[in-house]
Formats: structure tokens, C-alpha cells, sequence
């Protein structure tokens, strides 16, 4: 064995395509599913939320103005980064989850091929959700999805890294921006892929993570009124209805997942895009 | 010469004579009761209360007041008609139901356009031309659907949500009413609906079809009363999907109030739709165009062009026929064929529209209204156009929901989208050009769930009609609209 001491990570936020200390320059202990020291990972603030919130927003007309096939290319490209440091990622699913090698492994996989699929969804979400309307009078009428812009996301706090990966891609993937909580509990996996994110052409402020204390965090995301849509699916339902109640204030498009939402559903992709139709005069 | 005294001399010649509908082929009874489990019966407490013709002011007919008690009537007899009927009727049989809904209204559209007319406020030409032929449509539109729902895009077989609750504003009484029921009930779901408080009678009249149709007793429910009974309705725990049309105020309010149920909800809210306007745009149908946005059902609408932006080269010119055509509009009797501007639907609308206006004169901005005669009883507001309006002033951020337009003025594209968004709002919008590459361009960029190209105020049962951002979530019409009532 060697002597070498290794050089340990620091755990960051990401917001706006850098990786501050949380701005109140706290953070907390991490254990692994067994209990041993992990790591110090940065405690997010309420000021951290509110700059990932503006990041994303001026972050998303750009992303949503980029082509859809550019849109692919950049998730596809996260798939790639992932694929190649995939045994770091297995590595910490390992230790958050508790699972073995093996499964750490699969779950990798999985969360590799979520990646690849919503790459596919870029570029064909338009025309599945999208189309032209037959109307009674001389006009050409079409509808296409567009993002709701802005989504908050509180992460599962189980799935480290495939709940993570279905959360923000499904957003991200039909145009919008989002701001991820990360698991309280187990949040290294998704820092790890928020870090890959940097090397996959990702916009800066497309995909902003903060780790933290969920009951802290998630009202602030909840209330924000820049923020468009929230996804509560990391929260137990009571404090679920509590944070969708917080959304009303501004409207938001809240997502609450079903019992046994299959991996296959267009519920997620469909939770925040909004249907825009235009209508345009047909004449000589 | 004035505009005014311009617009009189060359128009002064042309009088028309009075051509009013008869109001006696509304065939009015002097109560209504609430229909529920497919029959008519008084509220439980027997309150009741009077419906009045804005345009006079006199009552039009007592209406039932359903409280807590009745709502859960209804919901009872909708979930009874869900579990024992409707939930086990084919779609094709509910496709029929529809398509006989769609042709009875069709065969007493003069009666509901009367009716419409009268309770609303809103001119005859619009109830007959508008409101009900659209509520047919929507009908026979959704008719088509009942049975072929595998195809609609959500997986095959999907199920219905159960009990709606649905909740509609007095601005397009019926055609709201068409709105929600047509989709929920070729979905699979049952109903209970409440029409608004000032405008109760054409949905009565459709029960009265649902009758005649002979839709299963209980599959559609429609109740009667003030905001306490939309209020019950949204608490009632066996509900399972709300539907609500009208302000943000209350959809917010709804939101919260369901946020911890197991409820699905649907909430078409209010705008401060933009109405641009590019220097190029041929005038003549710009101009109606604008007119036609604001001043269409009073602008009692929630899309209304309430806003007009409109480029900085042409904006002397287009506010000077503006004001010329505002002038020409003729105010007065909603039940005369060449009226097109009609009542105010309330007092307290009224009261709210001249609120806002009197905002726009104490910050500053110049006002246009016309001189036309207002009748002496009734509610009345002329149309009014106010120009040097910056966007901070009230009336340009805040829904006037009345004839009254707030005119901006922009250089740049880019500075046109800017301002249309430049609101909580994202209803609607209309662009005026007649470059294609750049109408699209603006399209693209307008956060609104509607734009309107060359056109405004277009509605139609294949086209999904909804807002963006705090104008609410889901749409209307469509295979878009069916969503909101199924579980996926």
C-alpha cells in the first residue's frame, strides 16, 4: 500500500458555471450510508438560491434560442463525460447508497442511458406534443411546447444520482433552466455531475446546484418569484403540499411524481413546457 | 378640425335606425332552480337571488343560491352518476351524448344568443356570431374525441380524473360553460358546474339541452351561486379535479387552497395581452384589428389587447385613426343588431373600470374618450383610448377588464418583445406585420400562451387556448385540451 496521502475534494456549489463556497461560507458533514466521514460539503444559503435563480434565468433564453439538435449534442455530450469517469461516480453511489460495486455500477449505467434518452428528446419533443390545428376560417394555426423557463427542482433524497439525472434533464432537455437542490444526505454524485457538466458545453447557469439543508433551502426556491416551476418530488408529502401551497403565490407549475411513474412516461417532459399556439392570417 | 368634429362631418349622414332583437325569444321564466341529478330543485335553504339585465338594470329572474349543502348534492350526484354510469359508458355512446348537445344548441342558438345577450350585456351580434356558434363547435369538437382517446397521444386507454368541479366566469357565459364541460365529459368525467354569479341563465338554458339530450341524471351538474358557492365547490373533498376561469386573484387563492389535496387543477387567469405593431403592417386591418382587441365584449376579456405597442414612425398616424374609429364605435342597446359596444356586466365592474381610468389621468397620461351617448340607466363605460402611457403607469400593468386601451410606443423589435413581457402575465398577444421572418421571430419570443399574426381575438375548438406565467396552467381546446381531464 502506498503512503501517499491523497488529495481530497473539495464539495462545491455550481451556479452560473462556477463552483463558489456557499456565499455564507458554511457546510456540513456528509456521511457515507455507513456512517463514516465523507466529506464537508458547502451548506447552501438563501442568497445562493436567489443567484442560481438569476443565473438560470438569464441563462435561459439562450439555452431555449440554441438549436434543438445543439441541445441534444450538449446532454449527449454529459453522457460521454459521465461514461468515461464513470467508476468516480459508482464510486460515490457506493458509499451514499450503500450499495455494492456491482450495483453502484448498474445504477451508473442507468443513469448514463437516462442521459442518452433525453439527448434523443431535444429535437423530437416539438413534434410529439407539438402540430398544426385545423381551424374553421383562413388561418395557419400551430402549437409548439415551450419551456416555462425557470424550474426549481428538490431532488430525491434516496436515488443519488439517477433521481438526480431524470429531475434536471427532463427540464433541461425541453428548454428550461433549473436550479437543483441536491439530496441533503447524499449530494456528492450530483456535485460530481454538476462538475461534468463544465466539461460538456454546457451553458453556464443551464444547470445550477446547491447542496444544503433541504428545510432550509426548499421554501426559499418554493416562494422565489422568478422561478416558474418546482418539482417537490424529494419532499415527504406533507411538507410537499406545504412548499406547493408557497408555489401558488406566483402560480408555478408544481410536479409531484406518481406512485410508479414508469422511466418511459412524457409526464415528466410535460410538467413544464407550456403549449404556445400561433395563429397567422393565410391570404394573397 | 378636431378628429371628433372630422369623424361627425363626414359620418353625421350616416344614422342607423334602431334593429333590436326581441328580448321575448329569450322565453325567460321568473325562477330557476339548481340541476342536479339530472332535475331542477330549489336550494336546500331556499335562498334565492335576482339576475339583472346590465343594460337597465331591471331583473331578469331569481336564481337559486346553492350553499355548502347543495354543492355537496351535486358532487354526490356526480360521483353516483361517475361510479354507476358514466365511468362505464363507451366512448362512442359518449361521443353521441356530445354530438346531440352540439346540434340542440345549434337548433336553440337564437334563444341562448337572446338570453346571452340579456343577462350579459354583451352586443347581439357577437352573442349570435360568437358565443353560442363557438359553444356548438366546441361541442361537436370534442364529441369526435370521446371515442378515440387511445390516439390522443397520453398511452392507450387513458382513464378519466372522476368528479370536476368547474368553475366559470360571467364573460363568455356559455361558451366557458362549452369550455370545460365538452373535453371533461368526453374524457370520461362527470360534472359539477358553476356559472358566475351575474350570469347564470344561458348555463341553465344548457341544462335544459342536457335534459332534452337525456345525458344520464347526475353526469352534468350546474349550480348556481356567489363566489361561497365556487368556494364549498374547490373545498369539497370528493372532488377531483377543479377547473377555474377568471382573475389571478382568485386562481391564486385556489392554488393554495388545493395545493395540499389530491386535487388536479386547471386555472386560465387573467392578461395585459400586448398588441404590436410594426410600421409596416397594412393600417386599415391593423386598426381593426386593435379595435377588435380591446373593444370586442366590452374588453371583458382575459386576452384582451389591452396594450398596444406600437413602433415609434408610425405612432402619430395610428393613434389619430384610432381615436377617429373609437369615435365611429356605436355604444347603446346590446340587443340592437349594429351595436358593438354593449353594458358593462356589473356595478362593481363599472366601478373597477373607472378606478383604473382615473388612475391613468392622476399619472399622467392623455385620454381619448369617445362622445358617444351613454344611456341613462344601466352600466355603462365609453370606449376610452389613453396615449402617453409609460409602463409603470397602473393601467398599463394592471387588467382593466373593460373598453379602455393603453397605448406605448417602441423603436426596436427587441425592444417591443421586451415590453410585451414585460409583465406577470402571459395569456395573449398579437404582432402586425407584414414581414413573415420577423413576425415569427417576435412570436418566438413573446411569453404568451396565444399570438395572434395580422389578427386578434380568434378562437376556435381545434386550437388550445391558455396562459403562461401568472395567466395559469393548462389549455382549452384542442387534443391539448383533453389533457386537463384525464389522469397522465
Amino acid at each position: 500500500m502506498s503512503d501517499r496521502l491523497d488529495v481530497r475534494k473539495t464539495y462545491k456549489l455550481l451556479i452560473n458555471g462556477a463552483f463558489p463556497r456557499s456565499e455564507s461560507g458554511r457546510s456540513y458533514e456528509v456521511t457515507a450510508a455507513k456512517g463514516e466521514f465523507l466529506a464537508n460539503v458547502a451548506q447552501g444559503s438563501r442568497k445562493d438560491i436567489r443567484d442560481a435563480v438569476t443565473a438560470a434565468r438569464s441563462a435561459q433564453a439562450k439555452w431555449w434560442n440554441a438549436t434543438a439538435y445543439n441541445r441534444g449534442q450538449v446532454i449527449y455530450r454529459l453522457a460521454e463525460m459521465a461514461e468515461s469517469r464513470r467508476d468516480e461516480l459508482a464510486e460515490h453511489v457506493a458509499l451514499s447508497e450503500g450499495v455494492n460495486a456491482r450495483t453502484s455500477q448498474k445504477t451508473v449505467s442507468a443513469s448514463i442511458d437516462r442521459m442518452v434518452w433525453y439527448a434523443g428528446w431535444t429535437d423530437k419533443i416539438a413534434q410529439v406534443l407539438g402540430g398544426t390545428n385545423p381551424v374553421a376560417g383562413p388561418f395557419f394555426n400551430f402549437s409548439i411546447p415551450v419551456p416555462s423557463g425557470v424550474v426549481g427542482v428538490i431532488c430525491v433524497q434516496e436515488s443519488s444520482l439517477v433521481g438526480f439525472v431524470d429531475a434536471v434533464l427532463a427540464p433541461i432537455c425541453v428548454g428550461n433552466t433549473v436550479v437543483a437542490l441536491a439530496s441533503e444526505t447524499r449530494p456528492t454524485p450530483a456535485v460530481l455531475l454538476g462538475e461534468m457538466t463544465s466539461s460538456s458545453d454546457f451553458p453556464s447557469g443551464v444547470l445550477n446546484i446547491v447542496t444544503g439543508i433541504t428545510s432550509e433551502l426548499a421554501p426559499v426556491l418554493a416562494a422565489h418569484e422568478d422561478v416558474d416551476g418546482l418539482d417537490v418530488s424529494g419532499l415527504a408529502p406533507e411538507v410537499a403540499d406545504e412548499m406547493a401551497a408557497l408555489a401558488a403565490g406566483s402560480i408555478k407549475r408544481v410536479y409531484r411524481p406518481h406512485q410508479k411513474e414508469l422511466e418511459s412516461s412524457l409526464r415528466r417532459l410535460r410538467a413544464f413546457v407550456e403549449t404556445s399556439t400561433v395563429w397567422h392570417t393565410i391570404g394573397q | 378640425m378636431s378628429d371628433r368634429q372630422l369623424a361627425n362631418s363626414q359620418l353625421g349622414s350616416l344614422e342607423y335606425d334602431p334593429a333590436p332583437e326581441s328580448a321575448a325569444i329569450a322565453k325567460l321564466k321568473p325562477s330557476y332552480g339548481l340541476f342536479i341529478d339530472g332535475k331542477f330543485s330549489e336550494a336546500e335553504g331556499g335562498a334565492q337571488f335576482a339576475t339583472v339585465n346590465p343594460a337597465n338594470e331591471e331583473q331578469l329572474s331569481m336564481v337559486a343560491q346553492a350553499d355548502a349543502v347543495d354543492v355537496d348534492r351535486a358532487v354526490s350526484s356526480a360521483r353516483r352518476a361517475y361510479d354507476k354510469v358514466w365511468s362505464k359508458t363507451t366512448g362512442a355512446q359518449r361521443s353521441k351524448y356530445l354530438f346531440r348537445i352540439a346540434r340542440l344548441i345549434q337548433e336553440r342558438s337564437r334563444e341562448l344568443a337572446v338570453v346571452e345577450t340579456l343577462d350579459n350585456g354583451k352586443p347581439i351580434r357577437e352573442s349570435r356570431d360568437v358565443d353560442i356558434p363557438l359553444a356548438a363547435a366546441h361541442f361537436f369538437y370534442y364529441a369526435g374525441w370521446a371515442d378515440k382517446l387511445d390516439h390522443a397521444g397520453f398511452g392507450v386507454n387513458p382513464k378519466p380524473l372522476g368528479v370536476a368541479g368547474q368553475i366559470i366566469p360571467w364573460n363568455f357565459p356559455l361558451l366557458m360553460a362549452a369550455w370545460k364541460l365538452a373535453p371533461a365529459l368526453a374524457a370520461g368525467n362527470t360534472c359539477v358546474l358553476k356559472p358566475a354569479e351575474t350570469t347564470p341563465l344561458s348555463a341553465l338554458v344548457l341544462a335544459e339541452i342536457v335534459e332534452q339530450a337525456e345525458l344520464p341524471p347526475g353526469v352534468v351538474n350546474i349550480i348556481t351561486g356567489d363566489g361561497s358557492t365556487g368556494a364549498a365547490l374547490v373545498d369539497h373533498n370528493d372532488v377531483d379535479k377543479i377547473a377555474f376561469t377568471g382573475s389571478t386573484e382568485v386562481g391564486r387563492m385556489i392554488q393554495q387552497r388545493t395545493a395540499a389535496s389530491h386535487k388536479h387543477l386547471t386555472l386560465e387567469l387573467g392578461g395585459k395581452g400586448a398588441n404590436i405593431v410594426f410600421d409596416d403592417a397594412p393600417i386599415d386591418e391593423m386598426i381593426e384589428g386593435i379595435i377588435d382587441g380591446i373593444f370586442f365584449n366590452q374588453g371583458h376579456v382575459c386576452c384582451a389587447g389591452s396594450r398596444l405597442l406600437v413602433q415609434e414612425s408610425v405612432a402619430d398616424e395610428v393613434l389619430r385613426r384610432l381615436v377617429r374609429r373609437v369615435e365611429q364605435l356605436r355604444v347603446g342597446d346590446p340587443l340592437d343588431k349594429n351595436t358593438d359596444v354593449g353594458a358593462i356586466n356589473s356595478a362593481a365592474q363599472l366601478l373597477r373600470i373607472r378606478e383604473l381610468t382615473d388612475f391613468g389621468v392622476s399619472e399622467g397620461a392623455t385620454r381619448y374618450t369617445s362622445s358617444c351617448e351613454l344611456p341613462q340607466k344601466g352600466y355603462w363605460f365609453a370606449p376610452t383610448v389613453f396615449a402617453d402611457v409609460s409602463q409603470s403607469h397602473r393601467i398599463a400593468r394592471e387588467e382593466i377588464f373593460g373598453p379602455v386601451l393603453s397605448v406605448l410606443t417602441f423603436r426596436t423589435p427587441e425592444e417591443a418583445v421586451a415590453k410585451a413581457n414585460n409583465t406577470n402575465y402571459g395569456l395573449a398577444c398579437g404582432v402586425w406585420s407584414e414581414k413573415g421572418s420577423r413576425t415569427l421571430w417576435v412570436a418566438e419570443r413573446l411569453r404568451a400562451g396565444v399570438i395572434w399574426a395580422n389578427t386578434y381575438n380568434r378562437f376556435d375548438p381545434t386550437s388550445p387556448f391558455g396562459g403562461m406565467r401568472e395567466s395559469g396552467f393548462g389549455r382549452e381546446g384542442g387534443r391539448h385540451g383533453l389533457e386537463a381531464y384525464l389522469n397522465v
